[in-house]
């Protein structure tokens, strides 16, 4: 038979959906890199629950001919390896879907799904290899098969993969992907979907994902001091780090709590260090006191907050945009600080920089705030697109009449450390002298507070313009920031909206200052954002006076799609409903 | 009176209540680092919130005066940053073994290069007289009307269960002996925990420095490589002794074992940005 696979299209999702422990990671990885040394693109994002076996967790690849960034609904190739495929991905199979699976494990599972199902020996192939562990291998053989890629590459990643094991580690899991590889062509007629490409070498060759992008940006910065409580979302970065210490030069330490984190942090960086932490909502919860201390002690110190569902525990391994007022006003008493929400793995390699650079030269805090859906998502990209900001500068040697707080019209005093110069080097929680001791004057007191708040207006003129995308004579103008970005940006180009535009903002704070007249040349404004109440909305309402039209939400845990985001937009442009 | 060091903060203005056992604690501080031929650049004095922590303010050196807390966090990684700096945490008990608990319990397991004092006075002076964890059973304050009835906090203890190299107690009222315990732990390479008994003359009737007097004695002829002699004197309270209860070998450093500088001694503040290690990252990407 015919199976219905997408072949008048450039872009095709592949979903692999099966209990953690069987290698879907693995094979994810293969996937990837076959796909982009066959010279086309990939975009990948993993949803997992929050277990270490069992359960049953998905991967979305999205193969095509050119960039793909975005999550998508649309399933044209289901791989489930294990039962329970879980509700979310079975609402997602439409009558195009072709489901290739195991009936073994499978039974009649998904015969009703509303797809069209294809059984594969999986694990009898699998054992043919030398085991059912190679079933995830037989599987992604089929996918091969299916989009024409050739299985060669394959075999590369598996014997560059398990190099250090076994020999026959790499030739079993060869073996099990060609015969999938077999079943697939078999399914496709011989005829791959990809088969017939034409080969486009300037596909970007590096694949990244959201946390590396982060890592990677504070390394180019050079960050050297690193300290976090783990907590999903925010691990990786502590596991780049921990991985990289002795080539980053970095020191890496996994604290007893988030406290000890944002205080050790601030502590390196009076040294001199360059210092990050990386935490969820909750773990940013406990160090306010300690960002509020960095902004006092005037603490170049940059917080990565990857954010979950909250609100407390919330769902850990699921995705949200619900921490931006927590960002924006964490830490008692007033001090300035920079939020950034990268959209993108350039963006974000590009801003964790501006992060530091921004910290560094006014010496308060700076938050990179990305989400669960960003960081375990990842493209290829190309090396030349990430770009590299001069590197912030070095410390000053002090003389001996240095002052830690001397007062000057940017508020940034000069930056001298213990250890380097004649000088002594102070530094206060409490309210303090330009030395940095305690003392209690009100005159001293306004100077100093002034002096700290004025860094926001170099802070300000330095901020980054929000992305205009589409008409620029625009009526409509959508509204989104961080990682929803291309998601809302993909959706708009498959609408014919007129004179609509999508304003997308990666500095949240403090803003730029083209924001008040680029929402006002609009006749009506959608924000759309990942939270319950419209937390972006309200912020533009308050430091610009524009009032959104309306709001396009979600908080269900998972992130929009890009069919999600076109649907709800045109509900709320066409005022057919789209609100949350 | 002590003799002028460079540590002397001229002219400074000192909030501690006249008869404060704080007062003689600073001296004996600025004279121990002296007599090690310190200077007040080659010194970092960390501390949080409380009296004791007030500490920076009043002396001629490098500081940071955190959080309640928090101080030893902050002392880790100044050292960690900067191992060529000497850094001293001070604190009260409140400070060090109450809202810095946990700090302390994994600060002695972490082992930084670092001296923490703490200025244990068995209550709470800054807040005004309310029970600290070290405060003894039945111990009466305006919140705690019947008495202390938590067990009291034991830090000599606790931190030779946890692991630490260099366990000591002084008393602040013999100047002498605790400048020569806190010479000691300054000199020793790990973390060096000296509990200082000192009598808040505001706020705490019961031990006052008589009372510490007649409930102290110090060590002679202790062999400080026993561990478990160390630990039971730890455990002993009548009398409470003091001196250097344990010093065990050097186990390695927090700060010494960090990969960090494994190829490079440069302290934080001198390094580049790793631009060729990125290239290489990001070229590991590709394939």
């Amino acid at each position: 038979m015919t199976y219905p696979f997408p072949r008048e299209s450039d872009d095709v999702s592949c979903v692999l959906c099966g209990a953690a422990g069987l290698g879907i990671q693995t094979v994810e990885d293969m996937l990837a890199r076959v796909v982009v040394d066959s010279d086309l693109c990939v975009f990948g994002s993993r949803e997992y629950m929050s277990r270490v076996r069992g359960g049953n967790n998905s991967t979305e690849l999205r193969v095509a001919r050119s960039r793909v960034d975005a999550l998508v609904d649309r399933i044209d190739i289901l791989i489930a390896m294990s039962r329970k495929v879980r509700t979310n991905i079975r609402e997602r199979i439409a009558p195009t879907t072709v489901i290739i699976g195991d009936r073994e494990e499978l039974g009649d599972e998904l015969d009703d799904a509303g797809g069209v199902f294809v059984h594969a020996p999986l694990a009898e192939l699998a054992a043919e290899a030398g085991g059912r562990i190679y079933s995830n291998s037989v599987a992604a053989g089929i996918l091969l098969g299916i989009l024409g890629l050739a299985p060669d590459l394959a075999e590369d990643f598996f014997s560059k993969r398990f190099a250090r094991k076994k020999p026959d580690v790499a030739e079993r899991n060869s073996m099990a992907c060609r015969a999938g590889y077999e079943i697939g062509q078999r399914l496709a007629d011989g005829k791959g979907l990809f088969s017939v490409t034409k080969a486009n070498a300037s596909v970007g060759k590096a694949l990244i994902n959201g946390s590396d992008a982060v890592s990677l940006g504070a390394m180019a910065a050079g960050c050297n001091f690193v300290t976090a409580y783990p907590m999903s979302p925010a691990t990786g970065l502590l596991s780049f780090f921990a991985q990289n210490a002795a080539r980053a030069g970095a020191i890496v330490e996994q604290t007893e709590d988030e406290l000890a984190a944002i205080n050790m942090a601030v502590g390196a960086s009076y040294a001199g260090a360059r210092s990050m932490v990386t935490t969820s909502g909750g773990g940013f919860a406990l160090m306010a006191e300690g960002i509020s201390l960095a902004g006092v002690v005037e603490s170049p110190v940059v917080i990565h907050l990857s954010q979950r569902p909250g609100p407390a525990t919330g769902m850990a391994t699921r995705t949200e945009q619900a921490d931006l007022e927590l960002a924006l006003y964490s830490g008692h008493g007033e001090f300035p600080r920079a939020i950034y929400a990268p959209g993108s793995v350039e963006r974000a390699f590009l801003l964790t920089q501006e992060a530091f650079r921004v910290a560094l030269k006014y010496q308060t805090p700076a938050i990179v705030m990305t989400d669960q859906y960003f960081v375990n998502s990842f493209y290829n990209v190309r090396p030349d697109d990430l770009h590299l900001l001069d590197e912030p500068t070095c410390v000053k040697e002090t003389g001996a009449d240095y002052r830690r707080y001397e007062d000057d019209p940017s508020g940034c005093s000069p930056f001298g450390v213990p250890g380097f110069g004649e000088g002594i080097v102070g530094a206060d929680s409490h309210e303090h002298d330009e030395v940095g001791h305690v003392y209690e004057d009100f005159k001293l007191r306004k100077r100093m507070q002034d002096k700290r708040m004025r860094k926001l207006c170099g802070m300000s003129e330095e901020a980054i313009a929000p992305a205009l995308y589409g008409s620029d004579e625009y009526d409509t103008l959508i509204v989104c920031w961080g990682s929803t970005i291309p998601i809302f940006r993909e959706a708009l180009s498959l609408m014919a909206f007129e004179r609509t535009a999508l304003l997308a903002f990666e500095q949240i704070w403090p803003l730029h200052s083209s924001t008040a007249e680029l929402l006002g040349r609009a006749r009506k404004i959608f924000v759309a954002e990942g939270n319950s109440t419209g937390q972006f909305a309200r912020l533009l309402r308050a430091r610009t006076g524009v009032e959104a039209t309306g709001a396009v939400l979600k908080y269900s845990g998972l992130q929009f799609s890009v069919e999600e985001a076109a649907d709800r937009l045109s509900g709320v442009i066409t005022g057919k409903g789209g609100e949350s | 009176m002590m003799k002028t060091t460079p540590f002397d903060l001229p002219g400074v203005e000192i909030s501690w209540c006249p008869g404060c056992g704080d007062f003689k604690i600073l001296d004996s501080i600025k004279q121990a680092l002296m007599e090690l031929e310190l200077t007040p650049l080659d010194v970092v004095v960390v501390s949080g919130i409380g009296q004791a922590a007030k500490t920076p303010h009043y002396m001629r050196s490098h500081f940071f005066n955190g959080l309640h807390g928090r101080a030893l966090s902050n002392a880790t990684a100044i050292k960690a940053a900067n191992p060529s700096l000497e850094v001293i945490a001070v604190g009260g008990d409140g400070d060090m073994y109450g809202e810095g608990g946990n700090h302390f319990l994994h600060t002695v397991r972490r082992n930084p290069g670092i001296t923490n004092l703490v200025y244990n006075n068995m209550v709470y002076g800054l807040t005004k007289g309310q029970a600290s964890p070290t405060s003894l059973m039945g111990f009466r304050t305006a919140i705690q009307m019947d008495g202390v009835r938590s067990h009291p906090f034991n830090p000599l203890a606790t931190a030779l269960v946890l692991g630490a190299g260099f366990v000591a107690r002084a008393n602040a009222g013999d100047v002498e002996e605790t400048k020569d315990v806190i010479k000691e732990a300054i000199q020793y390479r790990g973390y060096a925990l000296v509990d200082i008994f000192q009598p808040c003359v505001s706020f705490n009737q019961v031990n006052t420095y008589s009372w510490f007097k007649e409930n102290t004695y110090w060590l002679e002829g202790h062999d400080a490589t026993d561990f478990d002699r160390a630990l039971a004197l730890a455990l002993s309270d009548s009398p409470y002794p003091l001196g250097v209860l344990y010093r065990g070998d050097e186990r390695e450093t927090f700060e010494g074992s960090l990969a960090a500088y494994r190829d490079d001694q440069a302290p934080m503040f001198r390094r580049r940005a790793p631009r060729e290690a990125v290239k290489e990252l990001i070229e590991g990407m590709c394939s």
